[in-house]
């Protein structure tokens, strides 16, 4: 499971084993291209389908049409989606043959030489400049700063736009520039991976450079393939992992595709129409085979022998069979895929979804499941940086006990905190330290002598500028040497650890040892209780935990500051401990938080800090709209419970009281989270009938116990539930959550902007990702991304809505016409003896299935029922997309119905209009294709909505066009159909016949769908109506958006218990009056009640299963 | 739509000025299209629109239907059925054995003019219960002496004895073989031949350099023999007949009268009674017609387009009194109550 890399060892068998450095993204050779591509294309069912049919078509004794009306399309569907691959697979051997062509320097036996990327082997020592291309996965061992500091740009690897640092190892510390080619070691690393964020390898330099020792390697020692070298004159490392081989290549995968719920229910209709083909195919062939034996016989003109080949009985149902083969539509899928590769681009194009502020497009990466935005049930919501800005500015804080910044709402412009500042209060002067130097954060002098700070975290930039701004400015940060400008003084630090910050410790340290008195002291940052539990044991944590619920109330964010002074030996004990976690290779992040957890202990609490996120424009409308619409929203956010209480109060999530009821799910033992969870379904369920509000809350520790051991307890309760909010959970139960989710068969939609929401946004059914300042990270992994979270509203009402009802239509008007031609040919067969014999000729079938049928109905791609204002206006129009009612089986059974009726019209119209000497078989198949094509004209423009110019060139240029390319066929003497169809335009009685079938097979469907129209409309035809006979639609429930501001709902300091948590924040179980009051104060929920809510309850349970 | 491009404009300042190295993004350009915003009709179906339509639909039909009526009844048509008659009464419990056996098949019939019938009167003769539509051809061997040994679709009459059928295929080898002649008055009736097939197909389809050959030479006899020595594009018979019938009742042009027969004459008709129907219960029939604009005698169109005209009219009064009894607001927003309850859709 390891590989040992030989630092510059030409001789090495290393450079055998391991691949070079050619990188290869291409999924096919020119050798292998057909047979591969041929191959996928025919693992899907409907190829497969299509294939045998056309293979049985080759067998001329049972082929009722000529091979080519199967051949024909299905070559051509082929030949379509093949050279789509072969382009985008010579797009991708292009870009491959650049990054392989580029040149780099490498060391071949020990001199420098210029060398084409590709050649680069594991052991290599390479060279790179500033701007350069990380060629390769590398391992630093030389840089031209003197601290051995490069800076990396990751953007391509993670999509983070911040500058990072990258460090050499301290083993080749020192080493003269001179003699870095020559260097000689190994490297013991595992094998390749794709987690970007963890190396955990060793090195050791062999003689003649000292340092026998083994050298830790983490990420911070290595430079990524495809990042880029930026403010560094040059570096130089090792390479270890290459080609294809490396983080990037390895993390680079064809994502599973998603289905649409659409796609589930087109192919189980097709599965249905598939049985009912064969039904259709064993009857018929039967009843022919029947026929044949008694009365064919008698026919003696037909010549029938007596005794046939063994397969005789096996000749008409075949015959049937691919007569009956185009009842599953060849074009269904093309068409869709055209389709659904436009409503991307629509996204995509969409100006109003431009986030303005950074010029970012919305962004449909996935193009195939537009339709799913118009069914999503349950959206979950990540809270930082989605519904809020992720924009942390430092508002108030709590040093010592003393509350800064609650009168102004700003300490920094509170006269007390500035005065203690000037005064060098010593509780502050700690206080402002640890927020300066307790951080990552990098600053860079720019040219102007400004002092920017690169920071990967929000919250840290927010420190260090607040912290700036109250004198105790971090000026640079030069290797381990940290300055600090204080007033007039400056001070120096010299870093010695970071005990880094995970998730799962919820905290930070880092250890300094302060230059000016050379004591060593621990600086911590992290959550309340991941740092008030590990105080010194006389302190008091009262007021910080008080000062913490306080200002979580407010919706701000609190980190709690801490500092210890340590001694000299009691460092460097531990030191050694954590520099042998560092260079484990198992479990290392386990061992180092084990060990980290060693020296973070009786720690002296300085204060909190208060950073306040700002929720984005629009979050409180876009979420009331969505919920109006029908949309279940559930919170998971890793916040604070209180926090994350107050931002889903404000922007609309849940209702305040007495509309809303929150139920809260805690405890620490199994058997209390099992208790509150019956409480809290006990209430659920009773409460169901009214037109209530009501969301749990759920912390993450209470919620490892309910997944683990109630879990269908728990599935109970989020289906009973519209709201949750899912508190300090981690990015895995974010994931576990949307599964639990999809496996009640509830459409999601989760949404995300940072690296912790990346497995949630895999897991949902649409991951949407807002490419917002904790990079790119959520947006690549997403479906969709989008700017600001206000645009989710467009992407699922507009876009999803609009996709939905047009692929419903697409996909069920394909099967209508295939199934009309497909039903007049059966009842062709009883007039012709059943034999299986074809009513239509070859060209005639080919061109109406891929041509004359498939045109026109792709202009309904622009096709609107309504217009984009009504629905904004009417979200709750959303719920016939969520239904399904679109597209449904009962819907089709209406298509399958139509095409029966038309079939019935078309048939019995044409073979008694054009019977006795009229009775050619050219001329009744001519007529009898001339009324289907005039009818879907028809029927098409009776399904649509909106007619624009492309709408009308679609439909009436596609009939002119049948007539253009008829004549063209009928004059082309060796078609069967020569002269066909001047013969039959010269013809009085062919007109007569065909407005006959057009108005005997349109007049029922306009009448009923004028009654229904108007006597049973659905709400969508209401609102058409509405909307078209002008003047203002009466909207119930209007969005009057409200502008809401945090900082008045809650009065200051009126905590009353701080871990005052009852599990029902109403009386209606629990009968503690101060139940209530935990909210702060009783203070009115009412505040919030402003406006009249739609009772719109606990409908979608229900609609589910309609 | 002005905001749209207002904001649009915003947006590429926006970006413009702010963090535009951070992404090179595609800004996606303005147009009505990529918007979805074209210009666009959206008509609904309001009650006057229906009513108007279904209205019209019947003021158009009816008269259609009237005029494709009386065009209809124009046609005089004379149809004798004559497959039993033709058969001695002694023959007629084995009419199979009759047809297949070697004895003078003529058969005499008289028929009687019931109204004026103008020229040119066409004769067809009538089959019922015939399945021409499966059978097999080869249109490239008719066409011309190059395609002679495409024969692979004219399984089982494809080949004698190594050489192919001209014409090949059971169509041509299930040719028609009764024979009409007329006489009026003791006069003989002339029924000309020519030009009872297809102009298109003697000239493009039925080959000038093509001659039957083996035709009918195998074990079994089907129905006509043709004469060797006339090449495909003239033997007319056959030319009619190999245009398949799609059902199974069809009529095909024997020839034309050209010459017009009055009320109460009495034609006397001397067939050869040859096709075999009587193995299939097939019926035949001897049908002498007139034509019109719309084609020879055939009530459907003009009654279905009657049936079709008055049903839009009762269609459209019945809105109209719907409409007028029990006036329904379009776009009623009481409808529009989102108590999605379960029943209430």
């Amino acid at each position: 499971m390891k590989r040992f890399v030989y630092i510059n060892d030409d001789e090495s068998p290393t450079q055998e084993i391991y691949c070079d450095n050619r990188i290869s993204n291409r999924k096919y050779t020119l050798l292998n291209f057909l047979p591969k591509n041929l191959w996928e294309q025919f693992s899907r069912f409907m190829n497969q389908y299509f294939l045998l049919i056309a293979c049985l078509q080759l067998w001329s004794l049972i082929t009722p049409v000529n091979p080519a009306s199967t051949w024909g399309p299905l070559i051509f569907i082929f030949a379509v989606s093949a050279s789509k691959e072969a382009w985008d697979d010579y797009n991708r051997y292009l870009s491959d043959k650049k990054a392989n062509d580029k040149e780099v320097w490498v060391v071949r036996q020990g001199i420098k030489k210029h060398l084409q990327a590709q050649d680069i082997h594991v052991g290599n020592i390479v060279w790179l400049r500033e701007n350069d291309e990380v060629p390769c996965d590398l391992v630093l061992i030389g840089t031209s700063d003197p601290q051995g500091l490069c800076y990396l740009e990751t953007a391509a690897l993670d999509g983070e736009t911040d500058l990072k640092t990258r460090a050499i190892p301290s083993a080749c510390m020192g080493i003269d520039s001179d003699l870095l080619h020559k260097i000689k070691g190994v490297i013991e690393c595992p094998n390749p991976d794709k987690d970007i964020r963890r190396f955990d390898a060793n090195l050791r330099l062999f003689p003649p450079f000292i340092d026998n020792d083994v050298c830790p390697l983490t990420i911070k020692n290595t430079i990524l393939q495809s990042c880029y070298l930026r403010n560094t004159e040059w570096v130089c490392g090792v390479a270890v992992y290459t080609g294809n081989e490396t983080k990037l290549g390895m993390s680079r995968g064809i994502p599973e595709p998603k289905l649409t719920a659409m796609d589930a229910m087109i192919d189980k209709l097709t599965g249905a129409i598939f049985v009912f083909q064969i039904v259709v195919v064993i009857v018929l062939g039967i009843a022919g085979n029947v026929w044949k034996d008694t009365e064919a016989r008698k026919h003696w003109y037909v010549l029938y022998p007596n005794e046939g080949p063994w397969y005789e009985l096996l000749v008409i149902p075949l015959r049937f069979e691919l007569l009956c083969s185009i009842m599953i539509p060849i074009s269904i899928k093309v068409s869709l895929d055209l389709m659904k590769g436009l409503y991307a681009k629509f996204i995509d194009w969409d100006a109003e979804m431009i986030d303005h502020e950074t010029g970012c497009p919305s962004h449909a990466t996935n193009t195939a499941i537009s339709e799913d935005l118009g069914q999503v049930e349950y959206i979950l919501t990540d809270k930082t940086g989605t519904l809020t800005e992720n924009k942390m500015v430092f508002r108030r804080c709590c040093i010592n006990g003393i509350f800064y910044g609650n009168e102004s709402g700003n300490a920094l412009k509170d006269a007390r905190l500035l005065n203690a500042v000037a005064s060098g209060s010593p509780d502050v002067i700690q206080f402002l330290t640890v927020m300066a130097i307790c951080n990552t954060v990098i600053p860079v002098q720019s040219k102007t002598g400004a002092i920017l700070y690169k920071a990967q975290s929000q919250d840290e930039d927010a420190l260090v500028q607040a912290a700036a701004k109250l004198h105790m400015v971090f000026v640079s940060k030069s290797g381990n040497i940290l300055e600090i400008r204080y007033n007039a003084s400056v001070l120096h630090y010299e870093v010695l650890e970071i005990l880094e910050f995970t998730s799962e410790r919820k905290r930070m340290s880092v250890v300094v040892r302060d230059c000016q008195n050379r004591k060593i002291i621990l600086l911590s940052k992290g959550a309340d209780e991941a740092i008030l539990p590990y105080t010194a044991a006389g302190q008091q944590t009262r007021t910080f935990s008080e000062a913490v619920e306080q200002y979580a109330q407010m919706g701000l964010r609190t980190l709690c500051l801490a500092w210890r002074e340590l001694k000299e030996d009691e460092y460097h004990e531990w030191s050694l401990m954590f520099r042998e976690a560092s260079s484990t290779l198992v479990d290392r992040e386990w061992r180092i938080a084990e060990v980290c957890q060693r020296l973070e202990h009786d720690l002296e609490a300085l204060g909190i800090t208060a950073i306040e996120d700002r929720l984005q424009d629009g979050v409180p409308e876009t979420i009331e709209t969505l919920r109006k619409a029908g949309i279940n929203f559930w919170m998971l956010t890793g916040d604070k419970q209180n926090t994350a209480i107050q931002i889903a109060l404000s922007c609309n999530f849940i209702s305040p009281e007495p509309k809303g009821q929150l139920l809260l799910i805690d405890g620490k033992t199994e058997d209390e989270v099992s208790r509150s969870l019956e409480r809290v379904l006990l209430t659920m369920s009773i409460t169901t009938s009214e037109p209530k509000d009501v969301a749990f809350v759920v912390d993450g520790w209470a919620l490892e116990i309910l997944l683990k051991h109630y879990r269908k307890a728990f599935t109970d309760l989020a289906i009973l539930s519209r709201t949750a909010i899912c508190c300090r959970v981690t990015p895995s139960q974010k994931a576990q959550l949307v599964e639990l989710l999809k496996s009640c068969d509830y459409r999601t939609l989760a949404v995300g902007d940072g690296g912790n929401d990346v497995r949630m946004i895999q897991q949902a059914d649409i991951g949407v990702g807002i490419s917002g300042r904790e990079g790119l990270q959520a947006a690549r992994a997403a479906d969709y991304s989008i700017g600001k979270f206000r645009f989710l509203k467009r992407l699922i009402l507009v876009h999803g809505r609009y996709s939905y009802n047009r692929t419903a239509f697409l996909s069920q008007y394909s099967f209508y016409k295939s199934l009309l031609i497909c039903f007049i040919q059966i009842f062709f067969s009883f007039i012709s003896g059943v034999s299986g014999t074809s009513l239509f000729n070859s060209v005639s079938l080919m061109a109406y299935n891929v041509f004359y049928t498939s045109i026109p109905v792709l202009v309904s791609v622009l096709d609107k029922d309504l217009s984009e204002e009504t629905v904004m206006q009417h979200p709750q129009i959303l719920f016939y997309c969520q239904a399904g009612r679109l597209l449904n089986p009962s819907t089709f059974a209406g298509w399958f119905g139509r095409s029966l009726f038309h079939a019935i019209v078309v048939f019995i119209i044409s073979i008694n209009a054009y019977a006795y000497e009229k009775s050619e078989m050219e001329e009744v198949a001519m007529v009898a294709l001339s009324g289907c094509i005039w009818l879907q004209a028809f029927v098409v423009t009776l399904e649509t909505n909106s007619f624009t110019i492309l709408q009308h060139l679609a439909i009436w240029g596609n009939l002119i066009a049948f007539y253009v390319i008829n004549w063209i066929v009928s004059a082309i003497p060796s078609s069967g159909m020569y002269t066909i169809m001047f013969r039959l335009c010269g013809q009085p009685s062919y007109w007569i016949t065909v407005f006959l079938i057009v108005a005997a097979g349109m007049g029922p469907i306009l009448a009923l769908k004028y009654f229904r129209y108007t006597y049973r409309p659905s709400k969508i035809n209401t609102l058409q109506q509405a909307e078209r006979l002008g003047g203002p639609i009466l909207s119930l429930g209007n969005i009057e958006p409200q502008p809401r501001s945090l900082e008045k709902e809650v009065s200051p300091l009126s905590i009353t218990q701080p871990k005052n948590r009852s599990s029902v924040y109403e009386p209606l179980l629990s009968d503690s009056p101060n139940a209530r009051r935990s909210f702060g104060s009783g203070t009115p929920f009412d505040f919030f009640q402003s406006q009249s809510r739609l009772s719109s309850s606990s409908y979608s349970r229900n609609c589910k299963d309609n | 739509m002005s905001n749209n491009t207002a904001s649009s404009s915003a947006g590429a300042n926006g970006s413009a000025d702010s963090a535009a190295p951070r992404r090179n993004s595609k800004r996606p350009k303005y147009s009505r299209f990529t918007q979805q915003e074209l210009p666009a009709c959206k008509p609904i179906l309001t009650p006057r629109w229906v009513i108007s339509a279904f209205m019209l639909v019947s003021i158009i039909f009816v008269p259609i239907g009237i005029a494709s009526l009386f065009a209809s009844r124009d046609v005089v048509e004379i149809v004798d059925r004559s497959e039993t008659a033709c058969i001695p009464a002694q023959n007629r419990s084995d009419k199979v054995g009759y047809i297949q056996s070697s004895a003078d098949k003529t058969c005499n019939r008289t028929l009687r003019v019931t109204k004026r019938m103008k020229q040119p009167i066409y004769v067809y003769y009538q089959l019922d219960n015939f399945y021409q539509n499966h059978q097999s051809r080869s249109d490239e061997q008719l066409r011309s002496r190059s395609g002679e040994n495409e024969t692979s679709s004219c399984e089982p009459e494809d080949v004698i004895n190594g050489t192919a059928i001209v014409p090949c295929g059971l169509i041509a080898w299930s040719l028609f073989n009764d024979t009409y002649s007329f006489s009026h008055n003791n006069q003989q009736l002339q029924v000309n031949k020519k030009g009872i097939s297809w102009k298109s197909d003697r000239d493009h389809k039925f080959g000038k350099d093509v001659f039957p050959k083996n035709f009918q030479n195998g074990s079994l006899k089907g129905g006509a023999i043709l004469n060797t020595s006339i090449p495909l594009s003239d033997q007319e018979d056959l030319i009619v007949w190999m245009r398949t019938a799609a059902l199974p009742t069809f009529r095909k042009l024997y020839g034309k009268i050209e010459q017009d027969l009055l009320p109460n004459d009495e034609i006397l008709v001397t067939l050869e009674n040859n096709y075999n129907t009587y193995s299939f219960n097939g019926k035949k029939k001897l049908v002498l017609s007139t034509t019109s604009w719309l084609g020879g005698k055939n009530d459907f169109l003009g009654i279905a387009y009657l049936i079709v005209g008055g049903l839009c009219f009762f269609l459209a009064m019945c809105f109209t009194v719907v409409y007028l009894v029990k006036p329904r607001r379009l776009g009623d927003p009481s409808y529009l109550s989102w108590n999605r309850t379960p029943g209430g859709r």
